[in-house]
């Protein structure tokens, strides 16, 4: 019960906990940086910064994400927390140029 | 011209094969292709509108926008999808009865009528108004011409409709005793695939716990952009690298659906003795 009450007692710090942030732009169709490291085994909150002019899907089969970033705006999206590995992203709608990956180590 | 075929192409047939669905298992009920056509006209027009607020509706609830408005059309397909099974649980053996009887009252059907077109619409807004961005972005890229966008997309969406009629044309065949059974277990986990895309779009805003994340990975034995993974994705769900959640929403859609449609049956056959 003690332990219980512990533990509730550190779910509010928890949540206010500060996410980990890492950033990725998008410009001329293409994702910076391509290759992004990310510490495994932690939630991860991506903002993505899309400078193009036309709306971008940022979509990871493997992270199983999928999210329009409108042009000329900037979004999150949250992901993991992640075993270690490479996990391969791309813009649906450029998939020619717009390609990267999520290192998680 | 070729991408805006395969991306039409992927969006449209999500829909057409629900559609198609939807069609063969309304067969029964005078006037449901008029609906199901209504069902397409709203949801087309609903995702030119909510790819033009794209930008508005994203910034919504701290930038979680899009993702609950996704989120809440997938929510309200759950239901109506739910409460469909469980109308037809009740009324499918009159409606195979008296198939061949023209003529039954469009009042008595109306409330299934509007679940139709509601369900159609809401299908061909989610899978259209991210169409609808995409060809916007490749005619102000200014790389493809006009012409070449509206051929291709006008390609992919023929070739999506295409599929959908092939398999509303294989639900035909079956016998009418048997096609209720078939439709109703596939609108069942289409909806519990819904219920589960809701809760992947809740986890990517940290809206809800993700518990395993994922809880498996599929994506090297059957990627969901291949044609059988993206097919088994439109007809029962299938996700490739699912987190917890989104298994749990699955598998309690499909319990409290059996549940409600058993519920009616029982009570139906209790009134009939």
């Amino acid at each position: 019960m003690q332990r219980l009450l512990f533990a509730l007692l550190l779910l509010p710090g928890l949540a206010l906990a500060a996410d980990l942030e890492f950033s990725l732009t998008i410009s001329e169709h293409r994702f910076t940086p391509s290759a992004l490291r990310v510490p495994a085994g932690k939630k991860i909150k991506l903002l993505i910064d899309n400078q193009d002019a036309t709306a971008e899907e940022f979509e990871s089969h493997e992270l199983n994400r999928e999210k329009v970033i409108p042009g000329k705006s900037k979004s999150f999206v949250f992901i993991g927390p992640l075993a270690p590995g490479r996990y391969p992203f791309f813009g649906d709608f450029n998939s020619k140029t717009a390609q990267g990956v999520v290192i998680a180590e | 011209m070729l991408s805006a075929a395969i991306i039409v192409f992927r969006e449209s047939f999500e829909a057409a094969l629900l559609i198609g669905i939807i069609a063969a298992a309304t067969r029964s009920i005078a006037q449901r292709s008029r609906w199901i056509v209504a069902g397409i006209a709203a949801g087309l027009a609903g995702a030119c509108v909510v790819a033009a607020l794209t930008g508005e509706i994203a910034t919504q609830f701290d930038g979680a926008g899009q993702e609950i408005f996704n989120a809440v059309v997938l929510g309200i397909a759950v239901v109506l999808l739910g409460w469909h099974n469980i109308w037809m649980s009740a009324h499918g053996a009159d409606l195979a009865a008296e198939a061949r009887q023209v003529g039954r009252s469009v009042g008595e059907d109306g409330a299934e009528l509007s679940m139709i077109l509601t369900v159609v619409a809401l299908a061909v807004l989610r899978e259209g108004s991210e169409t609808v961005l995409f060809l916007y972005g490749l005619l102000s890229g200014g790389e493809a011409t006009k012409t070449s966008v509206a051929s291709g997309g006008a390609l992919g969406l023929l070739m999506g409709a295409v599929l959908g009629f092939i398999l509303y044309a294989g639900m035909l065949r079956i016998p009418m005793r048997r096609l209720f059974a078939v439709t109703s277990t596939l609108i069942v986990l289409i909806a519990a695939g819904m219920a589960s895309r809701a809760a992947q779009f809740l986890i990517q805003v940290d809206l809800l716990p993700g518990l395993q994340t994922p809880l498996w990975d599929f994506n090297a034995v059957l990627p969901p952009d291949s044609l059988v993974g993206g097919t088994l994705h439109a007809l029962v769900g299938y996700d490739a690298s699912p987190a917890g959640m989104q298994v749990v929403f699955y598998v309690a859609t499909i319990v409290l659906i059996l549940t409600g449609m058993q519920m009616v049956r029982s009570a139906r056959q209790s009134a009939n003795h």
